[in-house]
C-alpha cells in the first residue's frame, strides 16, 4: 500500500497546501449561501446587508406564529413519514428480487427501477399531475406521497442492494438448511443483515421528500408541503422569514442524512474493524 | 454390508441448462461412517453433496434418506446440515446465537435451546466465546462455531463442504483430528467433499473419486491407494507410475505388457481380464520400484532411467528419473534407502519392481 499511496513528507508541501485549498474553496463555495442565510435568519434587519443589525429571533417567531408554515410542516412530516416507510419498503422488495432471483428481462427491470432519479424533476412533476389529475388524486397528500415514493424507492433500492452484495452468498442457504422456512430466513437473516441499510434508506427517503420541491409543487394543490409554501412567501415578499425555514428545513434533512450516514458506514466500519483485528 | 444404509443415491442427475454437472450417480452411504467425496473443481463433488443436502434438486434419480425419498422435501425440512466453505456464520448475532439459531428454527423454547447449544459449545472447547461476535473469533475457533451450529440438532448425518480450505497446514491438520474424533465419538455419518488427498485419506472411512460428473472409485483410502482403479484415479493421486502398451502375453498367471518404456510382466489376478493384442494399462505404486546402479535379478521387471530431480517431505525423498523414452518414474524411498545410492541429477539408474507389484486399470 505504502507503495502506492506515498507518505505525507514525501509530497511537496506547496502541492499539499494548495489541494487542501481548493477542496476548502470548493466548501465554501457550497455552503455560503445556507451559511448567510443562516446568519442573516437571527439579524434584526429587513433586508439582508451588511453591516448586521443586531441578533434576534423575531423571524423564528414570526415563522412560529404562522399557521401557514404550520400546516405547510405538517403536510411535510405526514407526507415525509409515509414516504420513507413505503419507499423504503419497495426499495428493500426490488432489491432482494434482483439478489435472489434471475429471470428473463431482470436488467430492464433493474434500469427501469433506478430510472426515475434520472427524469428532470419538472418533467416528472408534469407528468405526475397529468396522470394523477386524470385518476382523481392530484391535488392532495396522497399525489405527493405517490410521486414522491416514485423518486424515493431508487435510493432505497441501491442502499439495500449495497448492503446485500456484501453478504456471504451461502447465508441465506445456510439459514434454509438450519430448518428457517423461506420466511423464517428472511425475518432471521436478511433483515436483520440489511437492517443498517434499511434504517439508513428510511433517514434518507425522508430527507429526499422533506427537501423535494418541484413535483410537490406540481401536484399537491393545497396541501402544500414547506418547500412549496416558501416559494409562496418568497412570490409575495423578499423576507427574512425564509431565512429561519430555510434554516429549519437544512438543519432538518441534514440530521436526517448524518444519522443515515452514521447507521450506514458505522456497521460497516465496524465489521471492517473485527476483519482486520483478526488479521 | 456390515452396516445399514443411510443415503442411497438412485441414478441421480443434474443438469444446469446443457451442463450435465452430474452424470447418474449410484453409490450409497452407510449409517455412521466417515464418506469423502473427492474430485477437482467442476467434478460435481459439491453439487452431489448440496442435492443430498436440498439445495439442489436432482433433474433425474431419486435420493432416498433413511429409506425415504427426499427429492421434493426442501432443506429446510431435511435433517441434513451442511458446514459451509465460507462457514456462512451469521455475522449479526453472537455465538451462543449462532450455534442456537437450528433450535430457534425448530421451534424449541428459550431455555432448553440455550441449555443444548451451551451443550455443543462446551464440546466443542468454545464456552468462553459464547457471547463474542462472530468477526472477533480466529479461523479454528470459527470452524468450531459453526460445527456446534450444525451439530446441535443432533442430526443423522452432516455434511461438510471444503471446510478447512481457508485454514492453514498445520491448523488444517488439528482440525482433522477434531473432526475425525468428532465422528468417532458421535456415531454421526459424516460426507466430507474435498479435492484434498491429504484430508480424504486421513480422515475418511471410505473416499469416493469424481471426475467430469461421473464416480471414477469407491474403496477404502488403503484400496484406492494401492490398487486406483482407472487411469483418471490414478493420475489424480500422482503416486503411482502408469505405463500403457500392448498385452503381448496373457496367461492364467501372468500378463506381458510391451510399452515404450520395457516389456513389463504383472500378475494376471491384478485387475480385469485382458486379451492378446489389446491395450492395456498398468500402474506401479510409486513406493514399490528399487533402485540400484548394477543390474537387478533376471526376473524383475527393470527399465533404465536417469535422475532429474528429487524432492524431500520429512523421512521420506521421492526421486523423479525419466527414461530414454521421455517416460517419467517416480520412486519413493526413504533417507536409510538411499543412503550409499548416487542420486545426482543426471545419474543413470536401474528402477525395478516385482511382478506382483503392478496393477491393471481400465484406460477410461
Amino acid at each position: 500500500m505504502s507503495d502506492q499511496r506515498p507518505d505525507a513528507h514525501q509530497r511537496s508541501r506547496t502541492i499539499d497546501f494548495a489541494l487542501k485549498a481548493y477542496l476548502l474553496l470548493g466548501y465554501a463555495f457550497v455552503f455560503a449561501p445556507i451559511a448567510a442565510s443562516f446568519v442573516f435568519s437571527f439579524n434584526s434587519d429587513r433586508f439582508p446587508s451588511i453591516p448586521l443589525g443586531s441578533f434576534s429571533m423575531d423571524w423564528y417567531r414570526a415563522v412560529a406564529t404562522d399557521p401557514l408554515v404550520w400546516e405547510g410542516l405538517r403536510n411535510t412530516l405526514l407526507v415525509g413519514t409515509v414516504v420513507a416507510i413505503i419507499s423504503t419498503a419497495l426499495g428493500f422488495g426490488a432489491a432482494y428480487t434482483d439478489y435472489r432471483y434471475k429471470f428473463f428481462g431482470k436488467q430492464a427491470y433493474m434500469a427501469l427501477a433506478l430510472l426515475p432519479p434520472t427524469i428532470p424533476v419538472v418533467i416528472l412533476g408534469l407528468a405526475m399531475l397529468a396522470f394523477l389529475s386524470r385518476v382523481d388524486l392530484a391535488g392532495n397528500a396522497f399525489a405527493v406521497i405517490i410521486s414522491h415514493v416514485v423518486i424515493c424507492a431508487p435510493f432505497a433500492m441501491a442502499l439495500t442492494r449495497l448492503r446485500l452484495s456484501q453478504m456471504d452468498a451461502s447465508l441465506e442457504a445456510a439459514a434454509w438448511n438450519l430448518g428457517a422456512s423461506e420466511w423464517a430466513a428472511m425475518r432471521h437473516v436478511i433483515i436483520p443483515f440489511t437492517a443498517p441499510a434499511i434504517l439508513g434508506a428510511l433517514f434518507i427517503t425522508a430527507a429526499v421528500s422533506f427537501d423535494e420541491f418541484a413535483v410537490a409543487w406540481f401536484v399537491s394543490g393545497l396541501n402544500e408541503t414547506l418547500p412549496v409554501k416558501v416559494l409562496g412567501f418568497l412570490q409575495g415578499q423578499v423576507s427574512p422569514r425564509i431565512n429561519a425555514i430555510g434554516t429549519f428545513v437544512f438543519v432538518t434533512s441534514m440530521t436526517l442524512v448524518i444519522v443515515a450516514q452514521v447507521l450506514l458506514t458505522g456497521r460497516g466500519a465496524k465489521t471492517e474493524k473485527a476483519a482486520l483485528e483478526e488479521e | 454390508m456390515q452396516r445399514d444404509t443411510l443415503v442411497a443415491f438412485d441414478g441421480v442427475i443434474k443438469r444446469f441448462g446443457s451442463f450435465v454437472a452430474v452424470q447418474k450417480l449410484d453409490f450409497e452411504i452407510r449409517k455412521g461412517e466417515f464418506l469423502a467425496i473427492m474430485g477437482s473443481s467442476g467434478c460435481g463433488k459439491t453439487t452431489t453433496l448440496r442435492m443430498l443436502a436440498g439445495l439442489e434438486a436432482p433433474s433425474e434419480g431419486s435420493i432416498r434418506l433413511a429409506g425415504k425419498p427426499i427429492n421434493d422435501l426442501p432443506t429446510w425440512k431435511r435433517d441434513t446440515p451442511m458446514v459451509w466453505q465460507s462457514l456462512a456464520l451469521f455475522p449479526f448475532l453472537n455465538v451462543i446465537e449462532n450455534v442456537e439459531f437450528a433450535l430457534k428454527m425448530r421451534g424449541v423454547g428459550k431455555t432448553e435451546r440455550r441449555q443444548r447449544a451451551e451443550k455443543w459449545l462446551d464440546r466443542m472447547q468454545i464456552s468462553e466465546f459464547a457471547s463474542r461476535n462472530v468477526a472477533q473469533l480466529s479461523g479454528g475457533q470459527r470452524q468450531r462455531v459453526a460445527l456446534a451450529r450444525s451439530l446441535v440438532v443432533e442430526p443423522e448425518i452432516l455434511l461438510l463442504d471444503e471446510p478447512l480450505s481457508a485454514l492453514d497446514a498445520a491448523l488444517k491438520v488439528r482440525m482433522q483430528t477434531v473432526l475425525k474424533t468428532l465422528q468417532r465419538e458421535t456415531g454421526i455419518t459424516f460426507v466430507y467433499v474435498t479435492h484434498s488427498q491429504s484430508e480424504a485419506f486421513s480422515m475418511a472411512d471410505r473416499v469416493i473419486i469424481m471426475s467430469r460428473g461421473k464416480i471414477e472409485q469407491i474403496g477404502t483410502p488403503q484400496e484406492i491407494y494401492r490398487t486406483p482403479k482407472t487411469r483418471f484415479v490414478a493420475d489424480f493421486l500422482g503416486s503411482s507410475n502408469i505405463f500403457t502398451g500392448d498385452v503381448v502375453h496373457a496367461d492364467a498367471a501372468t500378463i506381458g505388457l510391451s510399452t515404450p518404456s520395457g516389456t513389463f510382466r504383472l500378475n494376471a489376478a491384478a485387475g480385469g481380464a485382458v486379451k492378446t493384442g489389446q491395450q492395456a494399462t498398468i500402474t506401479v505404486l510409486d513406493t514399490k520400484p528399487a533402485l540400484s546402479l548394477d543390474r537387478p535379478a533376471e526376473g524383475r521387471n527393470m527399465l533404465r532411467a536417469k535422475v532429474i530431480g528429487e524432492e524431500f517431505v520429512g523421512a521420506t525423498a521421492t526421486i523423479y528419473l525419466e527414461t530414454a523414452g521421455g517416460q517419467e518414474i517416480r520412486v519413493q524411498k526413504s533417507h536409510a534407502e538411499l543412503s550409499d545410492l548416487p542420486v545426482d541429477i543426471g545419474q543413470e539408474l536401474y528402477v525395478s519392481w516385482s511382478q506382483d507389484d503392478g496393477h491393471l486399470v481400465s484406460a477410461a
